[in-house]
């Protein structure tokens, strides 16, 4: 095989108002035409700079400083071009950038003009590079879209991107990006905003084209599942420098450099040993606040008041019950002629399940599968349908959805929520002590002293230094933001946290850092969680119990260790088979995937198939493992 | 996308009555009516009166009338094309201000291609070129326009045009054309003037939408589909014009609405000051004497602009953007 592309001493450097950020420097490495190459880091470590000065995009600020990248096209009979030397809107840059290399990104939500048809935008790609006739590019489209599979690709080239679905978009993004057969294709982060079972197959279309139009795959990631299950090398970087290269086998067997050990540590596995910790690169430093807060917690806090104490029989009945849950949303469709019918989406069908006190409760499932909508109906943002939620102190038992008016804004106290975009969930306008005190202002909790005592104390059981409060959140980092989201919510001391997708948006040593953090607050404090996320390996890592959700309905619930040792329904099967680990002995078996059909219901195998015929119920089949059939689910489940 | 097109005419129905209505009341509101105000002018002149002759017009005009009754039988006519008698002029409404409505039109539709001719290529230049220093210079120049009062900046182009071209102070033709039939020199004499009012309701316009179509522009310029277009290899002309741009216009069809009636009625102080014989003008002195049918053919004239401008613009945005096109009515 022979070197595509040379990266040699490459320095980028930023020229940026508060002074020069040198983002890349002196990275050397080479990738072999025909194989997958993978840069892997995290945020800010300069893998996005490199390929943007390989594709010759990078922004205004930033300049190629010194080195090379020498690309040798196989289709000019091997001549060197180095892309360092040539300016980037020149004719000779334009035609290698997107004929001959191109590149794909992490949001196909935003990838594509949002008013071209994908037609028009693939067919611009492909005429710009290649010399042919209207109807021949046409069967060339067409030929590509059925590549990398769409159903109907006559019809797709003529719907707009927001008519099709996130997998389906990124197909669009790379069929256009490969319009042209380009030698080498740039992957950056192609799957991170995609649901797992989606990103699998997008993982395995990359692994397919590659080999069937024979070009090199630079994979950009900071996922180093997905690495290992698509690499044929690694190479490893951080603040701009190459931390370590090598193949998969090396990188994965036998780490070498300490920051590399340490991401491999930081990440979340499956068959951890009880009791694991994961070792976040920097541990969160919160001294023994925690222990002091869960302290004067018991003694009444700001929100009992009276020192009611809690029950200390801890009752065998649950804190949370969701009995029956149902709503729908109604979308009105205008169509050319006729009334305009009212279309009902099933947002959440039929749900029951309970929460324990003191457990953490993951809630699993692809985006759309309703989980946010369930969450926001127990928060009592949405008003279901048809059902009933009890949440019971121990005390007594309250009917959460016949709360009115005071009683209502009393009880919103005891159930908090934490949200996953660090970035839009905090006011960019209010200090960290505003948005910390907030809840507390609201509630009308404490004089002003108190409150300020307080917020100091919520920092420090965060482990941010409290000399910061009076900064705004764009000083803070994506993690340090997800911290004051957990201060703020744990300011009422509230009995039931609702964390939706907390880690999702976070790198993954930063990941590690959040997910102790919520462990050990729910060690100490005994909270209750409702963790909703679409990464099994996290779930695993911090539940207790997980139900499974998909298209609306509650398909599997069930112990954490029993649903990884003896998932039972198809979509957990598939969801189980699509997560990929961060070990190259164990490749995704992408036969499990059903052809992306695991999260249709009309396709399940009996007795779980849903045709709105007969009504499905949660089967008991072991202790505390349920799954969503009819009858009994019969020699299926007893397979193991 | 027909039914919708459907939709929306039938509901400019109920808006334009609901409209008429405010009109034909507000007009009304102050005590008294024409005849009271002409009474009250002609007494003050030491004039006499005659009562029957007051009578007599009150009930041609029917202004004896209840108000309901009186609103029914303008309302109508205005349906039937029949704008009504103005009391100032002694003449029916049609006749008055047929050919300033055409004037104003004129004037307007002009500035209004004036404004998008000036600003659009700055705009652009500003946005693309941010910080650099044309894009200072415009700005500045765009602020200067946006800053100085229009009046005076009428004052001082009049006084140059007539200094270096000898074109006749105010107006928007020679006087000898005036109120004559239309004809070869009288167009030329009209464009002669016509770039004087152009010029100055123009340069307001313009700095405000430079700033915008930059804003707009920067804002697109960001998004991650311009990378996409860029990898692609696209040169950097096309990309601008067949993506950023196209998606920073949305607002500016959306404004179409409210630009028509805004240049109208907003350069009444200009056509004052240039006496230009547009509806400005004649829209104060009909408001100011209650000259009801007059002021409110006026108004509803402007109203009625809106309310079409309002539906071209949204029949635009719907043509241009499939995401209003298509995913229009999906509620949750």
């Amino acid at each position: 095989m022979t070197d595509l592309l040379q990266v040699k001493d490459l320095h980028v450097t930023f020229n940026l108002p508060e002074g020069e950020l040198r983002a890349v420097r002196g990275v050397d490495f080479r990738i072999k035409s025909g194989s997958t190459m993978a840069l892997v880091g995290e945020s800010g470590s300069g893998k996005s700079v490199i390929s943007q000065a390989i594709m010759g995009i990078l922004p205004k600020s930033a300049a190629i400083t010194r080195g090379e990248i020498l690309f040798v096209d196989p289709l000019a009979h091997g001549e060197i071009t180095d892309i360092a030397q040539l300016p980037p809107n020149s004719q000779a840059m334009r035609s290698i950038r997107g004929g001959r290399i191109s590149i794909i990104f992490q949001e196909p939500m935003t990838a594509l003009s949002p008013v071209h048809t994908v037609g028009n935008q693939i067919r611009e790609a492909l005429e710009l590079h290649r010399d042919v006739r209207p109807e021949e590019s046409e069967d060339i489209m067409l030929e590509m879209l059925r590549l990398v599979g769409f159903p109907d690709p006559a019809k797709t080239l003529k719907t707009y991107p927001f008519e099709l679905s996130g997998g389906l978009r990124q197909r669009a993004v790379i069929s256009m990006a490969l319009i042209c057969r380009p030698a080498l294709l740039i992957a950056d982060e192609p799957t991170t905003a995609l649901d797992v079972t989606i990103q699998a197959q997008i993982l395995k279309l990359l692994q397919e084209l590659r080999d069937a139009l024979g070009m090199a795959v630079l994979m950009i990631t900071h996922d180093l599942g997905v690495v290992a299950n698509v690499a044929d090398e690694v190479v490893v970087m951080y603040h701009g420098e190459i931390m370590e290269r090598g193949t998969l086998e090396q990188i994965y067997g036998a780490p070498e450099h300490p920051y590399l050990k340490a991401l491999l540590r930081a990440v979340p596995r499956f068959h951890m040993e009880p009791g694991e910790r994961l070792i976040p690169i920097r541990e969160i430093q919160h001294g023994d606040t925690i222990k002091q807060w869960a302290e004067r917690g018991a003694n009444g806090g700001a929100s009992g008041g009276d020192g009611k104490a809690r029950p200390t029989e801890q009752a065998e009945r649950p804190l949370l019950s969701v009995d029956h849950l149902t709503k729908r949303f109604s979308i009105r469709k205008s169509s050319l002629f006729g009334a305009g019918e009212k279309e009902q989406i099933l947002a959440v069908d039929d749900v029951s399940f309970s929460v324990r006190r003191g457990e953490c409760l993951g809630l699993v499932g692809e985006s759309g599968c309703g989980k946010t909508t369930l969450s926001k109906m127990i928060m009592r943002a949405l008003t279901p349908d048809s059902g009933g939620i009890v949440f019971d102190d121990g005390v007594q038992a309250l009917d959460l959805l016949s709360l009115r008016g005071k009683e209502l804004i009393n009880f919103r106290q005891r159930i908090q929520f934490m949200f996953q975009d660090p970035f839009s969930s905090l006011n960019p306008r209010m200090s960290v002590f505003e948005i910390i005190s907030e809840p507390l202002v609201i509630h009308d909790i404490g004089t002003p002293a108190e409150r300020a005592a307080m917020v100091e104390e919520l920092m420090g059981l965060v482990g941010l230094d409290r000399r910061h409060l009076r900064r705004y959140p764009h000083s803070f980092s994506g993690g340090q933001r997800q911290r004051i989201g957990i201060a703020r919510a744990l300011a009422l001391k509230p009995e039931l946290l609702i964390c939706d997708e907390p880690v999702s948006a976070l790198d993954v040593s930063i990941q590690a850092q959040i997910l102790n953090l919520l462990k050990d607050l729910q060690n100490s404090l005994g909270l209750t969680y409702i963790f909703i996320s679409h990464n099994l390996a996290v779930v695993d890592y911090i539940a207790d119990r997980i139900a499974v959700m998909c298209r609306g309905r509650l398909v599997e619930l069930a112990p954490r260790a029993t649903l990884f040792k003896n998932p039972t329904h198809p979509y957990t099967k598939a969801l189980l088979a699509a997560v990929p680990e961060p070990d190259p002995q164990q490749r995704l078996d992408l036969t499990a995937l059903m052809q992306g059909r695991a999260s249709d219901p009309a396709a399940w195998p009996e007795p779980y198939r849903v045709d709105g015929q007969r009504d499905l119920t949660m089967v008991e089949l072991e202790e505390g493992h349920f799954v969503r059939a009819s009858g009994e689910p019969g020699p299926v489940a007893v397979e193991v | 996308m027909l039914r919708y097109t459907v939709n929306r005419i039938l509901g400019m129905i109920p808006t334009l009555i609901a409209i008429s209505m405010v009109v034909f009341f507000i007009i009304q509101l102050p005590p008294g009516d024409y005849l009271e105000t002409h009474i009250a002018e002609l007494q003050a002149q030491g004039e006499k009166v005659d009562p029957d002759k007051i009578e007599f017009l009150r009930k041609q005009y029917g202004l004896d009338k209840p108000l309901y009754e009186q609103y029914a039988i303008w309302a109508f006519g205005l349906l039937q094309g029949d704008l009504g008698y103005s009391f100032e002029h002694q003449l029916p409404v049609n006749v008055v201000i047929g050919n300033r409505l055409w004037l104003s039109f004129v004037v307007a539709l002009t500035t209004i291609i004036f404004t998008y001719a000036v600003s659009f290529p700055i705009g652009v230049y500003s946005a693309v070129r941010q910080y650099s220093i044309g894009d200072y210079t415009l700005t500045f120049i765009g602020f200067l326009g946006l800053a100085t009062p229009n009046f005076l900046l009428a004052l001082i182009l009049l006084y140059l045009a007539n200094v270096w071209f000898g074109t006749s102070i105010g107006g928007l033709m020679d006087p000898e054309f005036v109120d004559q039939p239309w004809s070869w020199p009288k167009v030329l004499s009209v464009l002669e003037h016509l770039w004087v009012p152009v010029v100055v309701i123009g340069t307001s316009g313009t700095a405000a939408m430079i700033r915008r179509l930059r804003a707009n522009l920067l804002d697109e310029l960001q998004k991650q589909y311009v990378v996409t277009a860029r990898a692609k290899g696209l040169s950097p002309i096309r990309l601008l014009l067949k993506y950023p741009l196209r998606l920073s216009l949305n607002p500016f069809i959306a404004d179409i609405g409210m630009v028509l009636p805004q240049v109208i009625s907003g350069a009444v102080l200009v056509s004052v000051v240039l006496d230009l014989p547009t509806t400005g003008a004649m829209l104060l002195d009909a408001l100011k004497s209650q000259d009801m049918f007059l002021a409110g053919s006026f108004l509803m004239f402007e109203a009625t602009l809106v309310v079409i401008g309002v539906f071209v613009s949204d029949m635009a945005l719907a043509a241009l953007d499939p995401r209003i096109r298509l995913g229009g009515g999906a509620t949750k």
